[in-house]
């Protein structure tokens, strides 16, 4: 595995773009190799990308409240592709309306998200605790 | 340089065409039965013989050949993710002018490795991974590979990380492997100039000797080159006139040629995957109209096929069987036999268009309705050229072709709209892209002429 390749993307139907160049640039200044996939990206697309690339994370925003459907089930299908250990990784606007995030945490945990992140997580604290995670300095 | 002689040994026959180059014309085409069995040149022999009785012996500056003689060149590509690397591996053979017998993806099968066995493909092209990423599934394809008991090259195309070791396995296997640039180095960048290039220069070193073509070779004056790279090359220099698509329908497969970029005709539209080539072949090894006849009418469905022929299903059946029995068997114009050939040919065109055209998808999202376009978008290609024996030799070609066109049944497959439908009557396709390796201008000028008319361009 790549400990420093994570493949990126806006999941489902969503066509928020600035988020995800602002991540891109983000980590990539901060070492990491990324395999942008840009908006509307399916689970298929995030998982072969992770498969050809032999990334160690895959990261996913979605920014339009949609976030617990388009999510679902991408643990079980990487697990089915054979990168069943890849590290997930989940940010933004996750669901509709104002909703309670340590209860949006713990959906998403139970889906299989390694991390969960809420539309005011600082960038740069994000970017160490994957780091860690992966085991990169 | 006054004259040059063209020669296409193709599976059934060997034509040659003759070029006056100072008038910038063909002179003459002459066709005989390949002889693959006893010499190659006893055909080649026989053409020429028809030849000079229509236009007189000729002192030939240059003799340029093609061939698809002896099942052409059979390749298989293997890749890591279908619609990625294994995608990226049969464009790069596609274009090199392969006859792409299968893909396969992620790690081979013992059944798939049988495949490959029974097929005895001249070569093999390996790739998967992208630069830096999957390195195991690429190893774990070479140990395999190595061990068939068969003698091919592989070009390796895969992972720069991996790919030394991946030859060092092949060739402990005794296989010869050639080490070129990945094939797509980065996720969804195709890159196949550098494996385009090693295939041929291992079909020029290797294949042209095993398919007993060593001698004609010797009488070229350049390497003898894969017939479709022939026509690839043809259409690639007819792009200088505008954007199009060719379809090449033969008794085995169907090959199809579009040279346009296909980017998005609206720039409200998301391209997703792979961005193909602006040049792109696509091979369809189901889809002919006499070897691969049982495969086209289970394609096309035996209904479709009557209804268009305004024959009875029946005739169909017996139609296939009289094909499947003579594959060089030719109908009379007007006869029910020559009528379903129409629309079997036809049905290749259609379906085989259908592959290779992008595809445009409406997605609702609550930020409104956004279209998503996948492959190439070729609506507003200019030309649509149509080749090959059962197209050219049909009494009704521009029936056939029009089945490549846009239609409102397959209304998300963006194929051409409204071309300019131009058939190769009298098929010089492959002898003007073998002169485009000596002389493009020339070429331009004698298509320019002999395939288009002027007052379209």
């Amino acid at each position: 595995m790549q400990a420093s390749t994570v493949v990126l993307g806006v999941i489902g139907a969503d066509v928020h773009a600035v988020g995800n160049k602002i991540l891109d640039f983000a980590f990539t200044n901060a070492g990491f190799t990324v395999i942008n996939l840009g908006v509307m990206v399916s689970q298929e697309e995030f998982i072969e990308a992770a498969i050809e690339s032999d990334a160690a994370a895959i990261l996913v925003s979605s920014l339009y409240g949609h976030g617990d459907i388009d999510c679902r089930g991408l643990r079980e299908k990487c697990q089915e592709a054979g990168i069943g250990d890849i590290r997930l990784y989940v940010g933004g606007n996750l669901v509709v309306g104002k909703a309670d995030f340590t209860q949006v945490e713990k959906t998403f945990k139970n889906m299989g998200f390694d991390r969960v992140y809420p539309p005011s997580a600082d960038l740069d604290e994000e970017i160490a605790e994957i780091k860690s995670d992966l085991g990169i300095g | 340089m006054r004259y040059i002689l063209c020669a296409d040994f193709g599976s059934t026959y060997t034509k040659l065409t003759a070029i006056d180059m100072q008038d910038l014309r063909t002179l003459g085409t002459s066709a005989a039965y390949t002889t693959v069995q006893t010499n190659i040149l006893d055909g080649y022999a026989n053409a020429l013989d028809k030849l000079e009785k229509d236009i007189g012996r000729l002192d030939y500056d240059k003799r340029l050949a093609a061939s698809s003689a002896a099942g052409g060149l059979k390749m298989i590509a293997v890749g890591l993710v279908p619609r990625l690397t294994s995608n990226a591996a049969k464009l790069a053979a596609s274009s090199a002018g392969a006859k792409l017998i299968a893909t396969y993806s992620y790690d081979l099968s013992d059944a798939e490795l049988a495949e490959i066995f029974d097929y005895k493909p001249d070569m093999i092209l390996l790739s998967g991974g992208i630069d830096g990423g999957n390195k195991d599934v690429i190893l774990n394809n070479a140990e395999k590979i190595a061990r068939i008991e068969c003698s091919f090259p592989v070009v390796v195309a895969g992972n720069k990380s991996a790919a030394d070791e991946v030859a060092r396995i092949l060739e402990s296997g005794g296989k010869e492997a050639v080490i070129t640039e990945n094939v797509m180095p980065e996720l969804n960048k195709l890159n196949i100039e550098s494996a385009k290039a090693a295939i041929r220069e291992l079909f020029i070193r290797r294949i042209i000797d095993a398919k007993g073509l060593a001698e004609a070779n010797a009488m070229m004056s350049l390497e003898i080159i894969p017939t479709p790279l022939a026509v690839f090359n043809a259409c690639e220099a007819l792009s200088d006139f505008g954007t199009l698509t060719a379809v090449d329908v033969g008794g085995a497969t169907t090959d199809v040629y579009s040279m346009a970029d296909g980017l998005p005709e609206n720039s409200a539209v998301i391209e997703k995957g792979l961005r193909e080539p602006f040049a792109k072949r696509s091979i369809e090894g189901d889809l002919g109209v006499r070897y691969s006849i049982d495969s086209l009418i289970k394609e096309a469905g035996i209904e479709r096929i009557a209804a268009a022929s305004g024959a009875s299903p029946e005739d169909v059946i017996e139609h296939s069987r009289k094909c499947a029995q003579d594959t060089s068997a030719v109908f009379p114009p007007g006869s029910t036999d020559a009528k379903i050939d129409n629309a079997l040919a036809g049905e290749c065109v259609r379906i085989s268009m259908n592959r290779h055209a992008g595809r445009l998808e409406t997605v609702y999202t609550n930020m409104g309705e956004v279209q998503i376009q996948t492959g190439k978008d070729l609506t507003k290609t200019k030309y649509l050229f149509g080749t090959g024996g059962s197209v050219i030799n049909s009494d009704a070609p521009e029936d056939i072709m029009a089945k490549a066109l846009y239609s409102k049944a397959d209304y998300d497959i963006l194929k051409p709209e409204n071309p300019k439908i131009i058939i190769d009557r009298n098929n010089i396709l492959t002898a003007m892209g073998l002169l485009t390796r000596v002389d493009k201008k020339s070429a331009l000028s004698i298509m320019k002429k002999e395939l288009m008319n002027k007052e379209d361009m």
